[in-house]
């Protein structure tokens, strides 16, 4: 059974949603829709599941819906038709108490424009989670101790958000998110406010306490670079339907329709394709030469061997972690991955 | 909602004929028949008689009801609130001058959150007060008594409600009409009704104070718990915070500010209120003013006019600097990190 389940879910915005949702149904485009009778589509029978420990990365320009999906999974909005299930619980079955009580214990949040409280420290916003449940303050503080100290932040924990800077504050949110030590976390756009170089930095601190930790993790975002480097798999939204789910090398080899190809037009390939997957196993590549081989490791990313290969003009051997040999590339592999279709 | 809209012009139309036949049928001065209107054309000239909503009457008798069946309810508020002051009063009126002046700038001074500025004016202007004219002493701190109750009172009933509207989009279309209607209808209207339901002196005065000074309170309530950062309250909800804690831990610490800027706005009101209020014989400062009006004494006005304003400052300065230092603290001003 998958953690996070969604199946056909819908959601419009405005006065008597469920009066448009059979138009919907019936295939009304969202322009229709807005022109006849004034109703926002948000979510157009959107399904989908997200596996234990994994990264699923849901990506969308604004307006696509991807926040208000986001917001489906911990209701904080409410479904005009569908199911939400996390854990196998439909969410929808929740009262106010148990809802309050899953909130509390199955997920936490992270938010664009990080969404401190700004009349309280570092400490106090790292352990509010722990607050809300009731903890003493003792104990939440030395939770929040360690979260502060997990996110590099050890120093700052009796100053208020606002004499932090955006990344230290986002770092904050992370921290919170991480304090009530729930499985699940949904961050929306966690990263988007942040400027480049910091914002790649909170990337590989993601992944680093990602890969210790391993959560589920929701992360929404409107970066194809972003979504390629985190997600284990990724999500397209358009206009409130999904139009492609898979991994980020299926997403780039294999776009599902023209507006993903041409979201992924541009990307550099060399940047996101791993050796493993290009290579031709051992056993097939019995024709390659092998006098002349550059040892790559099958994690590492294209551009990682690439300048190698030009220089030596050599094939390469992919080996896993252990040393043993998995494969090999050819310049013809190396050739097809890396032109644009 | 929607589809009821179409029906509302229907209503004001049926509502509009019941009220004219209603006026028609109980005036005095009704033609003999009907008939009569078509034939002699002459009611279309002047306004006719009988073309007159019975609205007086009405009310009169209304408010005559309300007096005897609920006079013991109104005679209850009267005496407690009147005990309250006459207590209030007495107290502060036996305290020798120089301790009663000596509390309020230490009050000032740690309200305002050590800002020796502010206390100093302040306490130039509680000085200033009696030195005016001796008499204004006893004058000002009866009408500092009806200030303090009218506000508790308003503090009582207008944050909850405040808080209520910012909660429930029904509960403030329902009460902003009604609060519109309070900060327009000129005071006298429920002045009026005051003296009826709670006799003369000080409690019809914190009645009229209530009506006039709440709606600015609530309002700002409303608007500052409305005003806090969306995402801010979503972080709340999203970690799973009862209504209670987000009430009490996000959005009242956060709506503060402006929670203060609604309290100061209904001090200053009341004190305007307290001065018409003089009109009804309450006493105060404000009867110095009427007492200069009607005596054609200009110096004796404007010497009370200068008394009522510094007590104006004195009641800004202290709220005022009271809500400062609490966005001082909530908002906390961004320091160099070096």
């Amino acid at each position: 059974m998958s953690k996070i389940e969604i199946k056909n879910v819908y959601k419009i915005f405005g006065d008597q949603p469920s009066k448009v949702l059979p138009m919907v149904k019936d295939g009304a485009s969202k322009e229709e829709i807005l022109e006849k009778t004034g109703h926002t589509v948000g979510l157009d029978d959107v399904s989908l599941s997200i596996e234990e420990g994994e990264t699923f990365v849901c990506m969308g320009l604004s307006g696509s819906g991807k926040s208000t999906l986001i917001r489906h999974i911990n209701r904080l909005i409410d479904p005009t038709s569908g199911v939400v299930s996390v854990e196998g619980t439909n969410v929808m079955d929740l009262d106010q108490k148990q809802l309050i009580e899953f909130r509390r214990h199955k997920m936490s949040m992270v938010f664009q424009r990080f969404g401190l409280f700004p009349h309280k420290t570092v400490m106090e916003n790292v352990g509010y989670g722990l607050e809300v449940q009731g903890q003493k303050p003792e104990e939440r503080n030395k939770t929040a101790m360690e979260k502060i100290e997990a996110v590099g932040l050890n120093g700052f924990e009796h100053q208020y958000p606002n004499q932090l800077s955006g990344g230290m504050q986002q770092r904050v949110g992370l921290a919170r998110a991480l304090a009530t030590n729930t499985d699940i976390m949904l961050m929306d756009e966690a990263f988007s406010a942040l400027d480049p170089l910091i914002r790649s930095d909170m990337q590989k601190q993601l992944m680093d306490l990602q890969s210790e930790l391993k959560k589920t993790i929701v992360f929404i975002t409107h970066d194809l670079d972003e979504s390629l480097r985190l997600g284990d798999h990724i999500g397209i939204l358009n206009g409130g339907r999904l139009v492609q789910v898979g991994t980020p090398v299926d997403i780039i080899m294999n776009p599902a329709d023209d507006y993903v190809a041409a979201f992924v037009k541009d990307v550099n390939r060399a940047k996101v394709i791993k050796a493993k997957i290009i290579m031709k196993s051992a056993n097939e590549s019995n024709g390659v030469d092998k006098k002349n081989l550059i040892k790559v490791q099958e994690d590492q990313f294209i551009e990682e061997f690439l300048p190698q290969v030009v220089c030596t003009n050599a094939n390469c051997e992919v080996v896993d972690k252990q040393g043993n040999v998995k494969g090999y590339i050819t310049n013809k592999e190396l050739q097809k991955s890396l032109t644009k279709s | 909602m929607e589809k009821y809209k179409k029906y509302f012009n229907l209503i004001y139309l049926i509502a509009f004929i019941a009220m004219v036949v209603v006026a028609y049928t109980t005036s005095k001065y009704r033609p003999e028949s009907v008939s009569v209107l078509f034939t002699d054309l002459s009611w279309l000239g002047n306004w006719p008689k009988w073309l007159d909503l019975p609205l007086m009457p009405f009310l009169n008798e209304g408010f005559d009801k309300l007096i005897k069946e609920y006079g013991m309810f109104f005679e209850g508020i009267n005496n407690f609130l009147l005990g309250l002051y006459t207590d209030m009063k007495n107290f502060m009126v036996g305290l020798p001058w120089p301790i009663l002046m000596i509390s309020v700038i230490v009050l000032c001074y740690f309200v305002s959150g050590r800002n020796t500025g502010t206390t100093i004016m302040v306490a130039f202007c509680v000085f200033f007060l009696g030195f005016l004219s001796p008499r204004y002493w006893d004058k000002c701190i009866m009408t500092t008594c009806i200030v303090v109750i009218g506000m508790l009172l308003c503090l009582i009933i207008g944050i909850p409600v405040g808080i209520l509207m910012a909660r429930h989009k029904k509960v403030r279309n329902a009460i902003l009409p009604i609060l519109d209607l309070m900060q327009t209808i000129p005071s006298f209207c429920y002045l009026i009704p005051g003296i009826l339901l709670f006799g003369l002196g000080a409690v019809p005065a914190i009645f009229a104070i209530f009506v006039y000074a709440v709606p600015p309170l609530i309002r700002l309530t409303d608007l500052g718990i409305r005003l806090v950062d969306k995402e801010v309250v979503e972080a709340a909800e999203a970690f799973g915070a009862s209504k209670k804690q987000k009430l009490w831990g996000v959005q009242l610490p956060l709506a503060l500010p402006n929670i203060m800027q609604g309290v100061n706005q209904c001090t200053m009101m009341s004190l305007a209120m307290v001065v018409i209020a003089s009109m009804i014989g309450t006493r105060g400062i404000g009867d110095e003013v009427l007492l200069g009006l009607q005596q054609l004494n200009v110096g004796m006005a404007t010497e009370a006019g200068i008394a009522i304003v510094l007590l104006a400052i004195i009641f800004d300065r202290i709220t005022q600097s009271y809500g400062e230092k609490i966005q001082a603290r909530t908002h906390n001003k961004k320091k160099l990190i070096l």
